[in-house]
Formats: C-alpha cells, sequence, structure tokens
C-alpha cells in the first residue's frame, strides 16, 4: 500500500531524512517512533503530498508521488495534533465543507454516519470552538474518514489530551483499523502505540534504525526494543 | 487526476493503476468550480458568525476616513482632487488587514493543510479565496462609500467609479490572495505582506486612483479609458500567473 525507496529529504542545507526505506502493507497498523526531531512530521508530510521529496520514490495506494498527488490524496485520511476544522463552523458544517471537497456522494447520510461514529451526533449543530480538545480531535478523525480513505495517516493524534480523551481516541483508532484500512501514526506514547499497531518502525536521525511486527516483539517488550534501536 | 465522485462508505475501493491515472480524463470544470464555491461558502458562512474580519475592517475605514477628513480641511474643489486618492488608501489598508486575517485563520488551526489535502486543483482553492476576499472588500466599500459621501459632500454614485471600484478591488485582492499565501507561512506574516503587496500593487493602485480622479472630476472618458484598460490587463495577468503558480506557493 506504501512502498518508500531511498527517500532524502533537505531543507536548504540541513538533510532531515537520510535514504529511509519503508513499506506497509494493506490493513497494516504500523507505528512509526522516534525522538524528537527524528523526521517523523517530515516523512508524514511527504506521504500526505504536502511536501515534496528531495530524492526518491514514494509509492502511496498505486500512486507516485510527488506526480499522482491529487490521486493520492483521493484516497488518503490524514489527522494531526492541529485539527484543521474551522472553528466558526458546527461540526456537520465542517464536515460538510470537507466533503464537497473530496467530491463526496450521499453527503448528508455520510455526515450522519460519520458524526455517530465519533460519538458526535449530539454536538453535530454546535461550533466547533466550543468543543474540547478531544472532541474537536474526534470530529478531526470524522474530517479524515469521511471520504472513506484507504489509507490512514496520524501525526501524534494524542497531543494535548487528557486520559479520557486519549481513551476515546483509542476507540476511535480501534474501529477506524477495524475497517481495513492501512494506517500509520507517529507517537510518543509507546504505551499506545504498542496496544493499537501491528508493527513498530522506529525512525531515529533521519533513517529506519529498527523495524518489528507485533509477533516478533513477543519476546521483549517495545520501550527495550526501542531503547536498543536507538542506542545502535 | 482522479475524476469520479467517490460514494464513501463502498469499501472495497478498486485502486487504478498509473497508466489508468494518465490516460484518465480531465478532471471535469464542475469539480472545479464546486471546490472553488465551497471555499467561498465555508469563508463566507465563518465571517458571518465571528464578523472578525469584516468589523476589523469596516471600523478601520471608518477611521482612516476620518482622520483624513480632520486632516484635509479643504474647500470643496480641492476635495474633490484628493478623494480617489483617499478612497484608495483606506481600501488598500482596509484589504490588506482582511488579506493578512483571511489567511491567518486558515493557517493557525491548520486549515490551510486540511485545505491542501483535497484532491482538487489547488487552482480552486486560490479562486475560492479570490472571491470571498474580494466579497468582503465591496461589503466594506459599499460601507465606506456614503459615510465618505456625507462627511467629504462629494457624490461618489457613479456608474463609471463604480466600475473602477470594482476592477481596482479585483486586482488588489488577486495579487493580495497569491502574496497573503505566501506570507502566512512565515513567522514575520503580518509585516511581510504590505511589504510584498505595495510594491506589486502600485500599478493597480495608480490606475485606480487616476481613474476614479477622472470620473469624480467629470475628466473626458477618452483621457479615462487608457487607465481603465491597465486596470483590466493589470486584473487578467495576476488572476493568470496566480492560476500558474499558487499550487508552488504552498507547497512547502
Amino acid at each position: 500500500m506504501i512502498t518508500v525507496k531511498k527517500l532524502v529529504k533537505r531543507f536548504g542545507m540541513k538533510t532531515v531524512l537520510r535514504g529511509v526505506d519503508f513499506e506497509v502493507q494493506p490493513g497494516e497498523f504500523v507505528a512509526l517512533l522516534g525522538p524528537n526531531g527524528a523526521g517523523k512530521t517530515t516523512f508524514l508530510r511527504i506521504l500526505a503530498s504536502l511536501s515534496r521529496p528531495s530524492l526518491g520514490q514514494v509509492n502511496v495506494a498505486g500512486y507516485r508521488l510527488p506526480d499522482q498527488a491529487a490521486a493520492v490524496r483521493a484516497r488518503l485520511g490524514v489527522v494531526s495534533h492541529l485539527p484543521l476544522l474551522y472553528g466558526d463552523l458546527t461540526a456537520e458544517e465542517n464536515l460538510r465543507f470537507y466533503g464537497r471537497m473530496y467530491g463526496v456522494s450521499k453527503i448528508e447520510n455520510r455526515i450522519s454516519e460519520v458524526l455517530q461514529m465519533v460519538g458526535l451526533e449530539n454536538r453535530r449543530r454546535d461550533l466547533v470552538r466550543t468543543f474540547s480538545r478531544g472532541m474537536q480531535q474526534r470530529l478531526a478523525i470524522g474530517r479524515a474518514v469521511l471520504h472513506d480513505p484507504d489509507v490512514m495517516l496520524f501525526d501524534e493524534p494524542y497531543t494535548g489530551l487528557d486520559q479520557d480523551a486519549s481513551s476515546m481516541l483509542d476507540d476511535v483508532l480501534r474501529s477506524v483499523a477495524a475497517q481495513g484500512r492501512t494506517v500509520v501514526m507517529t507517537s510518543h506514547d509507546l504505551a499506545r502505540a504498542e496496544d493499537l499497531a501491528t508493527r513498530f518502525d522506529i525512525l531515529s536521525r533521519g533513517v529506519i534504525a529498527a523495524s518489528a511486527s507485533r509477533k516478533e516483539l513477543r519476546k521483549s517488550n517495545l520501550l527495550e526494543f526501542y531503547k536498543k534501536a536507538l542506542a545502535n | 487526476m482522479d475524476t469520479e465522485e467517490r460514494s464513501a462508505g463502498d469499501r472495497p475501493l478498486t485502486i487504478k493503476t498509473p497508466a489508468q491515472i494518465s490516460s484518465a480524463a480531465p478532471r471535469p470544470l464542475s469539480n472545479f468550480l464546486k471546490a472553488t464555491l465551497a471555499v467561498t461558502w465555508k469563508d463566507l458562512a465563518a465571517e458571518f458568525r465571528s464578523r472578525e474580519l469584516f468589523s476589523a475592517m469596516l471600523v478601520f475605514s471608518l477611521l482612516v476616513i476620518l482622520i483624513f477628513n480632520f486632516a484635509l480641511e479643504l474647500d470643496i474643489k480641492t476635495r474633490q482632487s484628493v478623494t480617489s486618492g483617499v478612497l484608495w488608501v483606506t481600501f488598500a489598508f482596509a484589504g490588506t488587514l482582511g488579506l493578512n486575517r483571511s489567511m491567518a485563520v486558515e493557517k493557525d488551526r491548520g486549515c490551510l493543510d486540511g485545505l491542501l489535502l483535497a484532491p482538487v486543483d489547488r487552482a480552486a482553492i486560490y479562486f475560492g479565496k479570490v472571491i470571498s476576499n474580494l466579497a468582503f472588500m465591496l461589503i466594506v466599500e459599499a460601507f465606506v462609500l456614503p459615510v465618505y459621501s456625507f462627511l467629504y459632500n462629494v457624490n461618489l454614485f457613479k456608474a463609471g467609479l463604480l466600475l473602477v471600484i470594482l476592477l481596482g478591488s479585483i486586482g488588489y485582492t488577486a495579487v493580495g490572495t497569491l502574496l497573503s499565501s505566501m506570507a502566512v507561512q512565515t513567522r514575520t506574516r503580518d509585516v511581510l505582506l504590505p511589504i510584498l503587496l505595495f510594491p506589486v500593487a502600485v500599478p493597480v493602485l495608480i490606475a485606480a486612483v487616476k481613474a476614479s480622479g477622472g470620473f469624480l472630476t467629470g475628466d473626458d472618458f477618452a483621457n479615462i479609458l487608457p487607465w481603465v484598460n491597465l486596470l483590466i490587463v493589470y486584473d487578467v495577468i495576476f488572476i493568470a500567473i496566480a492560476f500558474m503558480v499558487f499550487d508552488y506557493v504552498v507547497e512547502e
């Protein structure tokens, strides 16, 4: 579903990604872990077609980036730590707007489905600026799945959420993954990543330093694996 | 570009091969227009609720013409000759305020990324923003003109002058929207937009001031026509340039 070969990203003289090789199979839930400044957000922005690679090949859902960016975007849902929602519009107005931008048919039915999925059906006519951070993040996931994408990218979705909101987000993420979508999530929260993901990749100093599936990790826990990958 | 509308919920989706993509028909114009109107509708609906942008532009405009009214205590004849300059200074400053705020709203909550992630021609996003920015500017102008007429005792409701105001506003918002989408990516966006915009907008401002002045003083239409033509050419050129480069301007 996602294939990345020898990806390099430079910002002026600074090289952030130094030849990343990365592959995700359909239906996999990959947690991309790593310290601050490892290049996780940059990597996700390239997959999301928001940033161009300096060198290397990137294929998402069968399309090449950046040449076929529009086709990739049609099959991609992105959730970041910012909600990407308009505070002065209601929840349903936000979803209707994004639905129009994605050319979603039967939009009103789909809005109801999505609001039900993220547990905000009873707040559909409330302005987003009146929502708590957790509710905004759930609506952000609703926005990202509105057009039924094959691939979901989550960039630090738990940032700024309290314990209750995080648990609720866990449930939403599980339901998103259970629908057969391919998911790539960056996070600093190893416990949550261990709970949700089927594979763990460690990005360090601009390269994938280690990769292991859930099965392979049975012998050791994720924290040990993470520390070992960074030490190497 | 992907052509068909996707019916959400109908999984699994068929993935086209790259060869199919390259042979696919171009996205219909109606999808471009739908995306443009969606962006405009979103801006107008959000502004209708908050009135942040409109009230700031209107209050600023009224303050500017009030200050000029006291600063230029002139006779009726001289007032007519400075009217076009004062009007366009007011419109330009208020317009810059609106352009800055309009793009800042997109950037602050990451909404610009949300727009850029949509599988639409990015020029549609540009045109949507231009139309909403133009609407805000024209609404403010509709409030400013009667107040200015009253304070300066000048009749501003002439068809020629209104046409010039429309053409000038189109040119100003066309180039302003493009430059504000560049400036918003920087940390000094509030300061940067006027510095970038005013030099580029000099031709449209000069032409608008000259043409407005001509209509107000009852000059021969033959003398005004070159300035009106300059406004039209400026509008066409900058809309065409923005259409071609907007995709590159907003990309990281």
